[in-house]
């Protein structure tokens, strides 16, 4: 109801032709769609080459601490939980803002990797793939680390017990109890970081160069600084049918009943 | 080495965590560094002066006022509606239900960007709406609502019906049984979504950015700020905001842990 009207009205503009300075008017302009993935492929694939990395580094990050913690956070549980989210509870410009001064040139981290010789002399992380990654990673992670936390919580311990009994070694009751049961929460996790980390504009504003934008950059500068507002709205169309299509396919590969789980 | 790997996991759990934390301890460091020129990257030393002259920068106090006054409003009528949808999706066999719980995840389901662009779609296309407070706030109604409701519906779901059938059969009617008995089951949901909408709508950049016109919100005034140096005042700024969901948070744990202390 109230998202549909406002969708309704995205599709209008982006069919829409003409300039600002003379006015934009419908005529099935289809030629915008196919400027925007014409012109934009790249920055298209840059962002799902973007979000993807992230969504895997969260992945692998937060699996192994919201295991520890449902399985021996034990009466800390909450506090830990509260924790695990509390990079939410920072304004998101301001927490990466804090990953500008952690990367900067003179910071610890590039001086240390310096001295390791991991970089170069007058290597650098800011403006470079790697950070704007880093950024994503950082501020989708609790989004990651939540669901997965609820579906190992949720696991009856009993049965990794029974596993063991029936003498499966801890890494073959891992791959073959815990880990199935928890997949809901993986795909929820991957498919909660990944979609908004694709449209995400502002880690690769602060953090990178134009080299590092993503698709979200150019649909914010067409909007507001060139004003062309149905190519903007055709590249914001594209976006959804591309990650709708991402999502298709990956629920394919893991079975849908898994994701309405 | 069996102590080692007894205690991998938990070491690399703290390891994450430092991960988590520490971007946190600098946004809340910085805001006593003492910076030396225009831009807030590098320790110089330890001053109160940015939290004694926090009003110190044009532009911080209104956008901060502004920003708590779009997260209550909006918080307050999503929570309002959101609980209605919920508690109608879940009590309701209508026309379309199927489709409008499909509807509901659409807000969450969707980049930001995209749906920032929407509404400013929308915006454009209604001449008698000028971009500002209104176009704001019902902007942030809209992203609210979708997580009221599902948080919300999880309740109602978990929620057993025999206890207003007992209501009944004791002759309560339909409105003092939902003021009675549903209504403070449901409670601690409404308030959780309400709290969640209140932390999204103070928070939110992307979309406040496509529809705010000239008003500036708190997440805009740190935006606009970042392209020529972020002033301290504006990490005091994120430390108070931050302190305080922490608080309110560590209340919840506590109030649910003696809860649970009273029932076992």
């Amino acid at each position: 109801m109230f998202f549909l009207v406002p969708l309704g009205f995205l599709a209008f503009q982006s069919l829409q032709s003409g300039t600002f300075d003379i006015g934009y008017a419908f005529d099935w302009a289809w030629g915008n769609y196919w400027d925007a993935l014409h012109r934009y492929h790249a920055w298209l694939f840059r962002s799902l080459l973007y979000a993807g990395l992230s969504t895997v580094l969260a992945l692998v990050i937060s699996y192994p601490l919201a295991y520890w913690i449902a399985f021996r956070g034990g009466r800390w549980k909450n506090l830990l939980l509260v924790m695990l989210i509390a990079p939410f509870f920072v304004t998101y410009l301001i927490r990466t803002l804090a990953w500008e001064t952690i990367l900067a040139d003179q910071g610890p981290v590039v001086r240390i990797l310096r001295d390791v010789g991991i970089l170069g002399a007058n290597g650098r992380l800011l403006a470079t793939s790697t950070a704007v990654v880093a950024g994503i990673t950082y501020n989708f992670l609790p989004f990651m680390a939540l669901p997965l936390y609820v579906s190992l919580e949720g696991i009856d311990e009993r049965l990794i017990e029974a596993a063991e009994d029936l003498y499966a070694s801890k890494v073959q009751a891992f791959l073959r109890v815990t880990l199935p049961l928890s997949l809901p929460g993986v795909v929820a996790g991957t498919l909660l970081t990944f979609i908004p980390a694709t449209g995400d504009f502002i880690n690769a504003r602060l953090l990178g160069t134009p080299n590092q934008y993503m698709i979200g950059n150019v649909i914010e500068s067409k909007f507001f600084n060139l004003l062309d507002y149905p190519e903007a709205a055709a590249l914001s169309f594209t976006l959804m049918a591309v990650v709708l299509i991402v999502i298709a396919i990956y629920a394919r590969a893991i079975g849908t009943e898994k994701l309405t789980g | 080495m069996k102590f080692v790997r007894r205690h991998l996991l938990t070491g690399y759990a703290i390891a994450a965590f430092a991960y988590l934390l520490v971007p946190i301890g600098i946004v809340i460091a910085f805001s006593f560094n003492d910076p030396a020129g225009h831009f807030n990257y590098t320790w110089q030393g330890f001053t109160f002066d940015q939290w004694r002259n926090w009003d110190g920068v044009p532009g911080l106090r209104d956008a901060m006022v502004l920003s708590l006054e779009i997260a209550l409003l909006a918080s307050v009528v999503a929570t309002a509606l959101g609980t209605l949808i919920a508690l109608a999706l879940v009590r309701y066999g209508f026309r379309g239900r199927g489709g409008t719980n499909l509807l509901i995840f659409v807000p969450m389901a969707t980049p930001e960007v995209v749906l920032g662009a929407a509404l400013l779609a929308l915006f454009l296309n209604l001449s008698f709406v000028t971009l500002g407070y209104w176009t704001i706030l019902i902007a942030h109604i809209m992203f609210c609502i979708s997580y009221v409701v599902v948080t919300v519906k999880a309740r109602l779901i978990g929620f057993d019906r025999s206890l207003e059938e007992a209501a009944m059969d004791l002759g309560a009617n339909e409105l003092t049984t939902f003021r009675k008995v549903t209504l403070p089951l449901i409670a601690p949901a409404i308030l959780a979504g309400g709290l969640l909408s209140f932390a999204l709508s103070i928070d939110d950049f992307v979309i406040t950015y496509f529809n705010a016109g000239s008003d500036i919100t708190f997440p805009l005034f740190v935006w606009g700020a970042a392209q020529r140096g972020v002033p301290p005042q504006v990490n005091v700024m994120g430390t108070v905001i931050f302190a305080f969901t922490i608080a309110v948070m560590l209340i919840n744990v506590v109030v649910q842990r003696r809860k649970e202390g009273q029932t076992a």
